[in-house]
């Protein structure tokens, strides 16, 4: 057994590769970005019902994502699973870079982006929108200590774990934050209720940890290092949990919405007759994106099968981004209920399903916060010590992994 | 900094308009109603800090009656277009924009403020366009009244 | 009124320094410094403290077919409904049928101004404020457009400037970006006119569906009105304590 070694990623052709192609696609989101602050909202597909849109799927993917990613660190240090430990500095790095794509997509969508710094000033404490700012600003200060304390020498044990409890304890706030953007949004049939914030956080371990496990498997692949199948397998097989537990919490959700005689015509339409939504749900979320990741995941053969964990992590990230436009669109574009007991109609689409459909300038900022983040965290690990060269079987103490 | 630039430009200015006026400095025309009491030193330095200081006290408390209002900007430093209408801030021309442009200082007021006088407002006498050594002249003199 | 001067580092009142100028003595303060006058007085200045602006609606005598108040709020305000999903519509007519009985009605729906607002509760900036006369409002230069109080009001209320606008109405400025919605005329109000342009079109049909005035003043005829008649709010389940009731629905 070797001491793990940290390693700065060679210069290599396929790298910078990567990064070209991520770097295209952020320069192609911004793009958009200047496109839609030059002709208004009105060239992308939101509209005055449906307010938020793609944009706003892929940002809260890729903000419940972040804290998600973080967990496999605090697994490590919080949990004392100490073969996650090697990987720690990896999860910490993708943290910040996930939560920063995240929130460029956010900011980039606001109607003044412009004014965003000026904003500051004006602060409302009771806004959930103004804590999360303060959330996620500290939270990239937490990891950016908790990284310190992995990654400096002659550190103080206490001090790491202290760090790596703070992480985990924000990540936890952080991710109720972001659920409960919706969960207070107390008129909307969809949103209004308190399932909200404990499914955000399943949801962030599961989409977390496939976020991770793409960038291992990418990262380790194109430099030609190990990604120690036994890891991997642990991983995959706690991914395999994830998936599960957020199965159980969306089963729980529509549940408990059924049992609301208020809420049964919501139910009736999202999972009978809400046409892409319908179809996106059962197809888009629970097939893809839950019922054959478990499969694979839960595999016999899982261990010698790389592709099967690529193609589940896959799978989890698009059945996530399904199951956020299922949440985010699809909750606004049931019906607003103002008048119970009447049937409604006016010229401002009272009484009617809501149309949005996105347009490619939505889609290619939503996938420009992606490539954001995949390229913050390839230059990160360009230039830092963050990923393992030497993380094969035989340096992963099979003693520690254990559970 | 802006301050003390537009301070430098106007003294030069002052004294040496004549000479200045056709080539570097921005052709500022001539506003409709009386010169400004606290002078126009005073509000081209100040004009930021009081137009976003009274647009509190409209915005939150009401109060209307104030000395930085926008619509009462535009109205009085309204300037007559080729279609014999007042310009509005598309144009070069705009009063505001004269200074503006020439200090490359982005006005964000006229996104959500109109930036001349309603139709039904327009005042019967329009200065017209600005720009000739003569307006300028003219205009110095007012103000150096 | 005080105003910040940066070349002496301290706020000083700006009449002070008016009284103190040498160069601007021969000018009388006494109204302010507005240089020219367009016709029409400020009355009484600034808010009206302890009021509570509200309107009440009576859907029993407002025609399906009327739309009188759309289009008077419409050019009050400058805004345009072409009927694209992306304009801006600050009142709306809304038909009612009720499921029951078949029963149908017609009515005007705009911001509710909420003593609990939603709006200005989920407001990152503190763009939506309430003013003190109960008025909710969105204040332009600080908002973001990030249209989390549109995901928040429970009447649609509001509506988004997806474009450029240009030559709006001066009393009523709106931009692309921002985020917008009735704001009770808050001009007229605050001029004395003592109605809103939607009123006083319902009433200039002789429908007399609407009716504005100050809640919280005994004397008002709204307040008669409501003490007297009966009348709703919209999802009272909400508890948001509305400024705009209805009757008949
Ligand atoms: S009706 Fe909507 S926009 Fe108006 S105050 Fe209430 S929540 Fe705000
Ligand atoms: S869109 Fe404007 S008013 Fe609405 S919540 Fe955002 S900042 Fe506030």
């Amino acid at each position: 057994m070797e001491r793990i070694t940290y390693r700065e990623l060679r210069s290599t052709p396929k790298v910078w590769g990567v990064m070209a192609l991520c770097a295209a696609f952020v320069g192609a989101a911004g793009l958009s970005v200047l496109y839609i602050e030059h002709h208004g909202h009105i060239v992308t597909g939101m509209n005055n019902q449906v307010v938020w849109g793609l944009p706003h799927v892929f940002a809260i993917f890729l903000i419940v994502a972040a804290s998600g990613a973080l967990n496999v660190s605090s697994i490590g240090s919080v949990f004392g699973k100490m073969a996650y430990k090697p990987v720690a500095r990896l999860a910490n790095v993708l943290a910040v870079a996930l939560l920063m794509g995240g929130l460029a997509v956010l900011v980039l969508d606001l109607g003044r982006p412009d004014r965003l710094v000026m904003a500051m000033y004006t602060y409302n404490f009771t806004s959930i929108f103004a804590w999360n700012i303060l959330l996620y600003t500290g939270f990239m200060g937490v990891v950016a200590v908790y990284l310190y304390t992995l990654m400096a020498r002659g550190v103080d044990p206490r001090a790491l774990k202290a760090a790596s409890l703070l992480a985990f304890v924000w990540r936890l706030a952080l991710t109720t934050g972001t659920g409960s953007i919706f969960g207070w949004l107390v008129a909307r049939t969809a949103y209004d209720s308190a399932i909200m914030a404990p499914m955000f956080i399943a949801m962030s371990f599961s989409f977390g940890m496939a976020m991770f496990m793409l960038v291992m498997i990418l990262t380790t692949s194109i430099t030609r290092r190990v990604y120690s199948p036994e890891l991997r397998t642990r991983q995959a097989r706690l991914l395999g949990v994830f998936v599960a537990a957020v199965m159980y919490f969306v089963i729980v959700h529509h549940l408990s919405n059924i049992y609301l005689a208020k809420k049964g015509a919501y139910e009736s339409w999202i999972l009978l007759n809400g046409g892409v939504y319908t179809k996106l749900f059962w197809i888009g979320q629970v097939l893809l994106g839950g019922i054959i990741p478990m499969f694979l995941l839960f595999h016999p053969k899982i261990d010698t099968r790389k592709s099967y964990v690529l193609l589940a992590a896959l799978l989890v990230v698009l059945g996530g981004l399904a199951q956020l436009y299922v949440i985010v669109v699809g909750g606004q574009a049931f019906p607003l209920e103002i008048f119970p007991g009447f049937e409604v109609s006016s010229s401002f689409s009272d009484g009617v399903v809501n149309a949005y459909t996105p347009t490619l300038l939505e889609l290619s900022l939503g996938l420009g916060g992606i490539a954001l983040a995949l390229m913050i965290a390839g230059l990160a690990m360009k230039f830092l010590r963050i990923v393992p060269e030497n993380l094969s079987d035989d340096n992963v103490d099979p003693s520690l992994l254990a559970d | 900094m802006k301050t003390l630039l537009v301070s430098v430009l106007m003294m030069a200015a002052l004294m040496g308009a004549p000479v200045l006026a056709e080539g570097l400095l921005p052709n500022i025309p001539a506003a409709l109603g009386e010169p400004h009491p606290e002078g126009n030193e005073f509000w081209r330095v100040n004009h930021p800090a009081i137009l976003s200081h009274d647009r509190d006290l409209t915005v939150l408390d009401g109060i209307r009656d104030i000395d930085g209002s926008i619509k009462t900007c535009v109205a009085c430093h309204a300037v007559e277009g080729p279609d014999a209408a007042p310009l509005t801030v598309a144009s070069p021309e705009h009063a505001c924009r004269t200074c503006h442009d020439y200090t490359a200082v982005k006005i964000d007021c006229f996104q959500c403020h109109n930036s001349r006088p309603e139709a039904g407002d327009w005042p019967a006498v329009l200065p017209s366009l600005g720009g000739t050594p003569e307006s300028l002249h003219a205009y110095l003199e007012r103000i150096s009244q | 009124m005080i105003i910040p001067t940066k070349e002496k580092g301290a706020d000083i009142s700006r009449r002070d320094l008016l009284k103190s100028g040498g160069a601007m003595a021969t000018v009388t303060l006494a109204s302010g410094v507005t240089l020219m006058s367009f016709g029409g007085k400020a009355a009484a200045d600034g808010l009206k403290p302890g009021a509570r602006w509200g309107l009440l609606i009576d859907a029993g005598k407002c025609p399906e077919d009327c739309s009188a108040c759309v289009s008077a709020c419409s050019k009050e305000h400058g805004w345009e409904d072409n009927g694209l999903d992306t304009d801006p519509q600050w009142i709306r007519k809304v038909t009612l049928r009720e499921k029951e009985t078949g029963r149908e009605n017609s009515l005007p729906v705009m911001c509710q101004h909420c003593d609990e607002p939603p709006c200005v509760d989920v407001c990152p900036t503190g763009a939506s404020f309430k003013r003190e006369d109960g008025i909710v409002l969105v204040n332009r230069h600080t908002c973001i457009g990030c249209r989390y109080c549109m995901m928040a009001c429970p009447f649609k209320a509001r509506s988004f400037v997806h474009e450029p606008v240009t030559d709006q109405r001066t009393d009523s400025p709106r931009g692309n970006g921002t985020v917008e919605g009735c704001n009770m005329c808050v001009h007229k109000i605050d001029r004395g006119d003592g109605t809103t342009a939607c009123v006083e079109a319902c009433q200039a049909t002789g429908n007399n569906a609407m009716m504005f005035g100050d809640l919280n003043d005994p004397e008002s005829d709204i307040a008669i009105a409501v003490s007297t008649y009966a009348s709703v709010e919209l999802r009272a389940d909400l508890g948001l304590n509305l400024g705009v009731r209805y009757q008949n629905i």
